[in-house]
């Protein structure tokens, strides 16, 4: 599948993902939390509720609302960034909270909110796809019902290859067409929540990078299952 | 009774269509579907998955322990830490009330024990007839994962009934997760709490009323 000469820059496979670790119950306070990391990028998801919203002028009598945080720390990246919220942090949150919500099962709780809080300890690209997996470990921790886990992974062109999980290096290709990011999130049985796309790519070859998506995702879920199992002690 | 399996939201727990849904699953496609992270269980070809985490769930019937939070001109208003908040009429207090004067019987910051009779996705009401109910006058208030209150009271109350004769403190147990302490000594309210947060804790042993006696022996001696 790989192009003639292209080595990645950590000696990688084009399918392999960053060792991945994985963490549930890292927030005692919270009523669920997760921790997920890829390689160097690490997220950590706390989620509070249901519980009512406030405002008031909020809330919604037809069903829950699911209210997503994305926050960078200001020591995640080398040059420090300015805490608080930015456009690009707002922008991650309103996506990921749309990559969620079609696997939540919040009709039940009318006027409430679901909060989710993700913080991102250490940044190395696809901080987004951290973030919405170590989100949907935490609520299933914290019991909401859902439908389905959700898992993201975001894949690369590197001038014409396409790669799976990119780093920091990967992000700034800067050879032939340069890089395209294309972040991705499926749930458990397949179907696509989220996708953005970040440069340019032919509808042939972004249809193989879904592919590549899809195996990584499920990759993913197996990893997320693992760790909640073993978060109950065998009795 | 089948072995119990932990299982993660989407996961297939049976196929067939003898099989039928019950609490926290779901069908698809003549599957049954977990929608919770819990503990499964099947019995009868009724599958169903036991919740370890997630808030209080009101159900009818249920005995709960909340706090007033409103008057309002025919009852109050309740916190029993749910979404929505539970309402005590007047009509279901059983003693004489003076409708100018309803702080007479609940303040406002009061705790209560109550019992829900009715609860719907739009209100929860709670009444007050009935053994053991009403306001709380003194003891300890504790707070645990509503989840744990099994736990707490163990089988047919065996687990209570031990630190009950321990402590020889009067312990109320709310489904919501909040617990009255009550007895002579502050000592021995002390010690009841912390058994509770010890049996919250180790929630997941098997003979824990065993383990919670022996405990009990170990922190006496101290």
């Amino acid at each position: 599948m790989a192009e003639k000469g292209f080595k990645r820059s950590d000696g990688r496979k084009m399918d392999e993902i960053r060792k991945m670790n994985a963490k549930v119950g890292v927030v005692p306070n919270a009523d669920g939390s997760a921790m997920f990391s890829f390689g160097d990028t690490i997220a950590i998801a706390a989620v509070y509720g249901p519980k009512k919203m406030h405002p008031q002028h909020l809330q919604n009598p037809e069903k829950g609302t699911l209210r997503y945080s994305y926050n960078m720390l200001s020591f995640s990246v080398t040059d420090r960034i300015r805490p608080g919220p930015s456009r690009r942090s707002q922008e991650i949150s309103k996506i990921s909270e749309w990559a969620l919500e079609p696997v939540l099962m919040i009709e039940d709780f009318p006027n409430a909110v679901i909060d989710v809080h993700v913080n991102i300890l250490q940044a190395n690209a696809s901080t987004r796809c951290a973030g919405i997996n170590a989100a949907a470990l935490a609520l299933a921790h914290a019991g909401i019902p859902m439908k389905n886990m959700v898992a993201s992974v975001s894949i690369g062109k590197l001038d014409k290859q396409l790669v799976v999980d990119v780093s920091k290096e990967e992000e700034d290709w800067e050879k032939g067409e340069g890089a395209t990011d294309i972040p991705i999130s499926f749930t458990s049985d397949g179907k696509i929540t989220h996708i953005q796309l970040d440069g340019k790519i032919g509808t042939k070859q972004l249809k193989e990078a879904i592919g590549m998506a899809k195996k990584a995702c499920a990759e993913i879920h197996e990893l997320q299952k693992k760790v909640l199992k073993e978060s109950i002690p065998e009795k | 009774m089948t072995e119990r399996k932990v299982v993660i939201p989407g996961e297939v727990l049976a196929k067939g269509e003898e099989y039928l849904p019950g609490e926290n699953t779901e069908k698809r496609n003549g599957e049954i579907v977990s929608i919770r992270f819990g503990l499964a269980e099947e019995s009868n070809n009724l599958v169903k998955v036991i919740p370890l985490s997630g808030v209080y769930h009101p159900r009818k019937g249920n005995v709960v322990i909340g706090k007033v939070e409103n008057l309002t001109f025919n009852g109050w208003v309740i916190d029993i830490d749910t979404t929505e908040n539970a309402f005590l009429s007047l009509a279901e207090v059983p003693r004489y009330v003076n409708k100018n004067n309803l702080k007479e019987v609940l303040d406002m910051g009061d705790m209560v024990v109550a019992k829900i009779y009715d609860s719907n996705k739009k209100s929860i009401d709670l009444t007050l007839k009935g053994r053991g109910f009403g306001k709380i006058e003194e003891g300890m208030i504790m707070k645990i994962n509503s989840n744990k209150v099994p736990r707490i009271i163990g089988k047919e109350g065996s687990m209570i009934n031990l630190i009950k004769d321990e402590t020889k403190c009067n312990i109320t147990v709310g489904q919501n997760g909040i617990v009255w302490i009550l007895g002579d000594k502050v000592e021995d309210e002390l010690l009841a709490k912390k058994i509770v947060l010890f049996i919250t804790e180790k929630s997941y042993i098997n003979g824990l009323t065993e383990e919670v006696k022996k405990w009990i022996e170990k922190e006496r001696k101290k």
